[in-house]
């Protein structure tokens, strides 16, 4: 146990727990602004996997990491469309839409993977930048600030969202959506509008967070997301529909992940209980819920698609 | 409008999701065609496969047993304006509850084994259904979350209990270790009807418990209350009704129906024993997913889920059919799977408004005025707080 | 005349002693259907992969229904292949061995082959084959601890079961007899390969400088393992082409090498009841080395002595 302890471990654990949740924190982030206006999507795995394998296959086809980047952006904004048509304007059971979307996705990236690729090759992945100066600070150095560059950006659009939501009207029309449409509508707002660039955005960010996963993984393979997409619809609600609570909630589960990992590395938690101890990040992100739930309640107007005059 | 249009108008209405389901099946055959598949053969295969034959229809229909079981509980807990995505999870804990009581049970015959473990069945997917319902209802906590959160705890359990205290025997002498327990006792065994050998009576439960969800949703107090708190909480709450309380039953119930899938996929199967890859789905076949779908496609409304469930299950077993004949990659089908779900979600408005019946025609003397939401065939679940036209 | 006849015996001789060597094309297969039921995709560098290139490599093009994860779907497929009359069906997942025994009952006239596992039920219409990847694991254990300086070995394994854990069990058991220790981290899945790919972090933080693990999830491990210039030991499949710097040897599953018994035995007219399992010895395991790695010599001497004392049995892999 004192093996755990020590600068190398908790380093470790420290920046593999935020290497996991970056992925979680950018599809989380995305969902929130989407059901912050109103709009449940479940269908972010599905396109977290279609920008996953955008990614892998434009890098490995241009051998940039960037170029493949930007092609889970345009694969997220065109799912974001579709996810936006089909909840806002068909108006459809948003609890079973995004599952429709999600299993999509599952499928036909894995198609394309074993038509197009065959045989999974590693791709170039994103440059590490080590921050100058700061990466040479003892312990906290190597645990912040000698990440992939993706790393860096993804938490900056924390701050950036919080912003976005908090202090532009765009951000204001987003909460008035939410927590009353009539009343938004009333005073000119047009609501599916809004609600549209949300889901819009919640799907680019998906398409962002696969495509980062894939390309900081540097492989493709069916599954890659491993169901991470619905842990991320999940941290939104633990993050009360915040950009702070869902970066908590992000590095909890990441950390929580990277924690069980490395005891199992030095052999603290034994193999016969491997499986109990994977159980370990859902327990604790439940408890951590039933501690803050109390204090937060969702958008009202939660997965009730809009019509004027109803 | 007269009666007849509005007969005719329901008629469209019951063609809207078949409409659907063909629309994304011209998308699956344009991906076979870029695939140089043969769509004749693919497509013709994908219905016999699942209605051709005797023995087609059986699996359909052994497909769409827990789609129906999971399809009747999520429309009771939608009823409750809950959204239960739970099912997966809920599935594996009746599973495991019911291979617990078999493998530990004295062996007293087919007639009390069968009730015991479908009961352990249910009693298991209802406590993993409480769990969630519990934290919401005294909590707070978003069913959403916690459903998502349970699904992985369930399956770690399953795999630390098939690999470790419930693993079969013979794994461990072999030193393989397989996930899964011993042959169950065979008088657990679902018994099989048809003398064909595959039909179990596990649809025949599942038709049962669809009409029973029935009657108790319409026809008893539990299920007024259940309704009246999904259509409006506040107003449930001054009537008296004890919301909290409604919510984590519904929740309980909707995760037995799903518990009671898991017992009857253990006990119908063909290994007769609890076995897995290592994940949900290799256990439930993503039941709890397509049981979702399967609800929608019957309208939320527990007797319209049978057909529904039904041809849903088809498509599924027709799919199946399709890779084996055409030979393209399993993923297709899983992508046309999720297309089917994407068209009929989708056209489930046109459905709906097709099926509303304007003011105007209660005018009519020969209509006793029934108030429009009772009128409209399959009950809808209307969106809480009347959010739809 | 008499010369002619010569000529002719000659060529008869030629061509029976030809066909008694055994080549790949012996097997006469222009007819015969085989189908593979297998739990993950067929390019998934490792267990399903393994099966459908054996067949190929067999000359015949088998119908492949893959990715069945869903023990009931697979269940399905089986049989569906039976009643279309295949000839071999091949059940490549040891979780299908309890449906595939009320099945193969059903089809008496299908031949049906379990893998991996070791056991038929009792029925002559069921052939069951696994492979001794312990044989391999103790091979590249030992070269393993040959090439780590820092005396710090991990493996990255799926789930403790089967196949998987003899491969460990025997890389551990070889590193151990060449005096170092090897430490085994399951992560509970098949297929999350972010978390394959934070255990062969957390190995390198932990100072390991040789890796190794198995399924398909590796290929986060490996992936990891480049960028951290740390060495490499491959199952299942070739991995050389994965990270060509730092793979140093793959054990490759060379099915073909029981399966062309099995096909010839069906073809025979014997559908089942035999136990196959591919070694060392038979050549149904191979340790293919990375010839663009440089390896020393000996190590790869060790490894070298390691697979003799494995093939004539005075190493036992634990």
């Amino acid at each position: 146990m004192s093996d755990l302890f020590t600068q190398s471990a908790i380093v470790a654990v420290v920046a593999g727990g935020i290497r996991l949740a970056v992925p979680l924190l950018v599809a989380s982030l995305g969902e929130t602004y989407g059901q912050r206006s109103g709009v449940l999507n479940l269908g972010v795995d599905g396109i977290m996997l279609l920008g996953a394998f955008g990614g892998y296959y434009t890098v490995l086809k241009t051998g940039s990491p960037w170029i493949g980047l930007l092609v889970g952006v345009g694969i997220g904004v065109i799912m974001g469309l579709v996810s936006a048509l089909m909840a806002v304007t068909l108006k459809a059971e948003q609890g079973i839409s995004g599952i429709g979307v999600f299993l999509f996705g599952l499928g036909f990236s894995d198609l394309l993977f074993q038509k197009w690729v065959g045989t999974p090759r590693p791709i170039t992945k994103f440059p590490k930048l080590d921050i100058p100066g700061l990466s040479d600070i003892p312990w906290l150095g190597e645990m912040f600030f000698q990440h992939s560059v993706v790393i860096y950006l993804a938490f900056a659009a924390i701050p950036l969202s919080m912003w976005v939501i908090n202090k532009t009207t765009f951000g204001m029309n987003i909460r008035a959506v939410g927590e009353n449409p009539e009343a938004a509508d009333s005073l000119g707002v047009s609501v599916s509008r809004i609600r549209w660039a949300t889901v819009t955005i919640g799907g680019t960010l998906a398409g962002i967070a696969g495509a980062i996963l894939a390309i900081d993984l540097g492989i493709f393979q069916q599954n890659i997301t491993n169901a991470q997409g619905f842990i991320a619809i999940a941290l939104v609600y633990f993050g009360a529909w915040r950009p702070l609570g869902i970066m908590l909630g992000s590095l909890l589960y990441g950390l929580v992940n990277a924690l069980v990992l490395q005891m199992k590395v030095l052999e603290i938690i034994p193999t016969d209980w491997s499986d109990i101890a994977a159980m370990t990040p859902a327990v604790i992100t439940i408890l951590a819920l039933v501690v803050v739930a109390t204090r937060f309640s969702p958008p009202s107007a939660l997965t009730k698609p809009f019509t004027r005059g109803a | 409008m007269s009666l007849e249009d509005v007969r005719r108008r329901r008629v469209l209405a019951y063609s809207v999701p078949i409409l659907a389901v063909l629309g994304a099946l011209v998308i699956g055959a344009i991906m076979l065609v870029a695939l140089n598949a043969d769509v004749v053969k693919g497509f013709s295969k994908l219905f016999t496969g699942a209605f051709g034959s005797g023995s087609a229809l059986i699996e359909t229909a052994l497909k769409a047993t827990p789609l129906l079981f999971v399809g009747v509980g999520i429309t009771i807990a939608f009823r409750a304006n809950v959204i239960n995505i739970g099912g997966e999870g809920q599935m594996v804990a009746g599973g495991l509850l019911s291979t617990i009581v078999a493998l530990n049970a004295p062996d007293l015959g087919p007639f009390v084994m069968i009730p015991l473990v479908m009961t352990a069945g249910l009693v298991g997917g209802a406590i993993w259904g409480a769990i969630p319902g519990a934290l919401k209802a005294y909590y707070g906590v978003n069913e959403i979350l916690s459903t998502i959160m349970l699904n992985v705890v369930a399956v770690q359990l399953m795999n630390y209990l098939l690999r470790g205290p419930l693993i079969d025997p013979l794994e461990v002498e072999r030193g393989t270790r397989i996930p899964q327990t011993e042959r169950l006792v065979e008088s657990a065994d679902l018994p099989r009807i048809l003398g064909s050998g595959r039909f179990h009576i596990g649809p025949l439960i599942a038709i049962l418990a669809a009409v029973v969800a029935y009657i108790l949703l319409w026809r008893t107090p539990i299920g007024y209350r259940i309704r009246a708190v999904g259509q409006n909480a506040s107003a449930s709450r001054y009537a008296g009704i004890p919301v909290k309380r409604t919510v984590v039953l519904a929740l309980t119930m909707s995760g037995a129906l799903c518990g009671l899938a898991g017992a009857v996929l253990v006990f119908g199967s063909e290994s007769h024993r609890m076995v897995t890859d290592g994940s949900t789905a290799g256990f439930t076949g993503s039941a709890g997913f397509n049981g979702i779908v399967a609800a929608l496609f019957g309208g939320l409304h527990p007797l319209w889920t049978i057909p529904a469930s039904f041809l849903f299950g088809g498509l599924l077993v027709g799919g199946l059919a399709l890779q084996r004949a055409v030979q393209v990659p399993s993923a297709l089908i899983l992508a046309l799977n999720g297309l089917v779900v994407i068209f009929v979600v989708s056209s489930d408005r046109f459905r709906k408004r097709l099926l509303e019946r304007p003011p105007a025609v209660i005018e009519d003397g020969n209509n006793t005025a029934a108030p429009a939401a009772t009128a409209t065939g399959p009950p809808e679940a209307t969106d809480p707080g009347g959010g739809d036209a | 005349m008499k010369r002619k006849f010569i000529w002719v015996a000659v060529l008869a001789a030629f061509a029976l002693i030809a066909a008694a060597c055994g080549g790949d094309d012996e097997v006469d297969v222009s007819d015969f259907r085989v189908a593979i039921v297998a739990p993950s995709a067929s390019n998934d560098l490792a267990f399903t992969q393994s099966i459908v290139d054996a067949v190929d490599a067999l000359g015949i093009e088998p119908a492949v229904t893959d990715g069945t994860f869903v023990v009931e779907d697979a269940a399905a497929a089986i049989r569906g292949y039976a009643e279309e009359g295949y000839d071999l069906v091949l059940a490549h997942g040891s979780q299908y061995g309890g449906s595939l025994s009320e099945i193969a009952a059903e089809f008496p006239e299908v031949s049906f082959a379990w893998g991996t596992s070791a056991e038929t039920f009792g029925l002559d219409n069921v052939y069951s084959y696994e492979a001794a990847s312990d044989e391999g694991g103790y091979v590249m254990g030992v070269m393993a601890a040959g090439l780590s300086s820092t005396g710090n070995i991990g493996v990255v394994g799926p789930v403790e079961t089967g196949d998987a854990k003899l491969y460990v069990d025997g890389f551990i058991a070889g590193a151990a007899s060449a005096g170092a220790t090897a430490t085994a981290v399951y992560t509970g899945s098949f297929s999350d390969v972010a978390l394959a790919s934070e255990t062969a972090q957390s190995f390198a933080s932990a100072g390991a400088d040789v890796l190794t693990g198995t399924a398909q999830m590796v290929v986060g491990a490996v992936g990891v393992a480049n960028d951290e210039g740390i060495l490499w030991f491959g199952t299942q499949a070739n991995q050389t082409e994965l990270a060509p710097n730092i793979v140093v040897a793959s054990q490759v599953y060379h099915w073909e090498v029981i399966l062309e018994d099995i096909i010839e035995q069906v073809q025979d007219g014997q559908l089942g009841g035999e136990i196959y399992k591919i070694t060392l010895d038979n050549e149904g395991l191979v340790i293919e080395f990375n010839e663009d790695f440089d390896l020393p010599d000996e190590v790869r001497q060790a490894g070298e002595d390691a697979i003799e004392g494995i093939k004539d049995g005075s190493i036992s892999t634990g």
